[in-house]
């Protein structure tokens, strides 16, 4: 499965060259499908393209983005989290509850969820257990704890949220801005510190990480912290703009996270992840989800399948250009 | 007492053992009353859980990376198809049914193929296929809520002396995988390409045909357990099969199947969905709140994942 190219023999100059004309084309496509997407949507409604336009569209990008931040970490270290998405609900439910009413309850609350995540890492370490299964049981653990923190949907988001997420700055709608700063505080951290090159390995090449002397177990209790981390985020800036709760409010958020991660370019074993590509990617899936349809007058039912045909149409794009990479 | 060791020895027992554990908590707490009306509706909801448990199993048996997260889609479609074809009439049962399970087929076949064609992980392949049904069923069956045919529904709740036919049927059909899992050429290629898909294509086993195999049997089994649930719960919906999804992968893990692949058997399906069926039960006859409920389910599959431990990982 994780079996690594084999490398034969030294390559020709032309060679090498094509295989590096392969990987910046591969490296692309994520933006690729993103000023695709842009494209039909100015085509399909020239008026959508303006900083209103963009607040509007952009409007669910920036918890999507963070999902997929916080799901890029799992996958670095080749592990899956199926749970991020009602554990995003779970933090828009003490966000419109505690964080609201007693900010210091709130606080310990979210940092104790972090510390939760950081707990199952050491467990899915130390038991070797699979991943996915132990976050498929989580995910009802978050659920139900939303569900007992808020039975009905309502509460409300503190003000200091609401006023940051309807924050307009000059020029550039703020989705964008906090996108770009997203992607680019997660690239310095993972792409360019060398701790990141560590976390990128445990995923790469546990063994040789091992027998070098790092530990595992803490590689992958950091991964999932910093998961923990940004599902907190993505939980607080998806209620910031909605401004109440609902327990069920990011269930839809797993699959659209994996999702953005598959198609900013990251693979789903040996570490290979990009921060940037996945926020591309969680704003492609932002767009092409809904106005996108809206504007080809698709109904919303196929909203869902939209995020299906995406994905295939990525991958197998990437498949073409792989093969010239071999 | 050998045999009892050898007993002990078996992976799959400690399903059965928590089963019977959380069963004697249930009429302790209860004073005895009742025990044997939870085996009955522990029986016929364990059935639905068995049907796509024994597809997801042979999935997972097939080595790491290999699970159908499809299923709960797939059961979605497949219930409404079956609905709809049945159409509230009892001479369309068979014709219904085929329906459900060419439909299922038709999903499984159309996974391998994206994973075959495309390459990629079949965690992403069936989940990006999933979307997609997801999206067909929702529009197929818009505000769909077609009665299943009388005749139909009450062969879903049909019992004798206690003991759902249903049942009984599911039973037969797990002796069956059972012995396709472990006599048959079939079944012993699965395991075999678990164990080392490199050297099962070296010892001549046909890798590509027997996952196709694989996956459109998971598929045909989604889409006849859809069915099957439309008749039980008397109308077929878009969510009837969300909750498969974690119960499917769960009762392959609990029952002593190995997540790793290449280790697989069939009773643990059975014990780990009465587990957890019981459980469920059991947590309503506490009367905890559903919030509770779902806290508590997922705290004990963790435990119990945690306490069976895993060789390697899926991934």
């Amino acid at each position: 499965m994780t079996a690594a190219p084999v490398e034969t023999g030294p390559k020709s100059s032309s060679e090498r060259g094509a295989l590096a004309r392969a990987r910046l084309l591969r490296g692309l496509l994520p933006a690729m499908s993103l000023v695709l997407v842009l494209l039909a949507i100015a085509w399909l409604n020239p008026r959508a393209i303006s900083y209103f336009g963009f607040s509007l569209m952009l409007n669910l990008a920036v918890p999507i983005a963070l999902a997929t931040i916080a799901q890029m970490f799992v996958i670095a270290g080749n592990e899956l989290d199926l749970s991020i998405g009602t554990f995003v609900g779970f933090v828009g439910c003490v966000t419109a509850t505690w964080l609201k009413d007693t900010p210091l309850v709130g606080v310990l609350i979210l940092l104790g969820s972090i510390g939760v995540y950081a707990l199952l890492g050491a467990l899915i370490h130390l038991r070797n257990l699979p991943s996915i299964v132990v976050t498929l049981g989580m995910s009802f653990v978050w659920q139900g704890l939303a569900i007992l923190i808020l039975p009905k949907p309502g509460g409300k988001a503190p003000d200091w949220l609401l006023s940051l997420m309807a924050f307009k700055p000059p020029l550039v709608p703020f989705p964008i801005i906090a996108a770009l700063l997203i992607a680019a505080v997660v690239y310095f951290g993972l792409m360019r510190t060398s701790y990141g090159v560590i976390l990128r390995g445990s995923g790469g090449n546990a063994a040789v990480l091992e027998r070098a002397g790092w530990s595992l177990l803490k590689t992958k209790i950091v991964l999932f912290a910093l998961a923990g981390l940004f599902g907190v985020l993505s939980g607080m800036a998806l209620i910031g703009i909605t401004t109440s709760a609902d327990a069920n409010i990011g269930n839809g958020y797993t699959l659209l996270s994996i999702a953005g991660v598959i198609l900013g370019g990251g693979e789903f074993v040996g570490g290979r992840v990009s921060p940037i590509g996945a926020v591309i990617g969680a704003l492609t899936l932002a767009l092409a989800a809904s106005p996108l349809l809206t504007f080809m007058h698709i109904p919303p039912d196929w909203q869902v399948a939209a995020n299906g045909a995406i994905l295939i149409i990525v991958l197998a794009a990437r498949v073409l250009i792989s093969r010239r990479e071999r | 007492m050998a045999s009892l060791r050898l007993l002990l020895a078996k992976p799959w027992i400690w399903s059965f053992i928590g089963a019977l554990l959380v069963w004697l908590a249930t009429i302790t707490f209860t004073g005895g009353y009742g025990g044997g009306g939870m085996i009955t509706a522990a029986l016929s909801l364990a059935v639905f859980t068995v049907i796509v448990g024994v597809g997801q199993m042979f999935v997972i048996t097939l080595g790491p990376g290999n699970v159908d997260l499809s299923l709960p889609a797939n059961i979605g479609l497949a219930s409404a198809v079956a609905m709809k074809v049945m159409d509230g009439n009892d001479s369309m049962i068979a014709v219904g049914l085929l329906a459900a399970l060419a439909c299922g087929m038709a999903i499984g076949a159309a996974n391998y193929l994206l994973i075959w064609a495309l390459r990629i992980p079949p965690i992403i392949a069936t989940l990006s296929a999933s979307f997609i049904i997801q999206s067909i069923d929702i529009s197929y069956g818009r505000g769909l809520q077609i009665k299943p045919p009388p005749g139909f529904a009450s062969f879903t709740n049909w019992q004798i002396l206690g003991i759902p036919v249903l049942a009984i049927l599911t039973v037969l059909f797990s002796i069956g995988a059972a012995i396709a899992l472990q006599r048959m050429i079939y079944g012993r290629s699965v395991l075999a390409i678990g164990q080392n898909i490199r050297a099962a294509w070296l010892a001549g086993v046909n890798v590509g045909r027997i996952r196709f195999l694989t996956y459109t049997l998971s598929g045909a089994l989604g889409g006849l357990d859809g069915a099957l649930l439309a008749g039980y719960f008397r109308g077929a919906n878009v969510d009837i099969g969300n909750e498969y999804l974690l119960a499917s992968i769960a009762v392959v893990v609990i029952g002593g199947t190995s997540v790793a692949g290449g280790k697989a058997n069939v009773p643990g399906v059975w014990g780990a969905a009465l587990f957890l069926v019981l459980l469920l039960t059991m947590l309503n006859t506490f009367g905890v709140s559903a919030g509770v409920r779902l806290l508590l389910t997922g705290l004990i599959i963790v435990g119990v994942i945690t306490a069976a431990g895993g060789q390697t990982a899926l991934r």
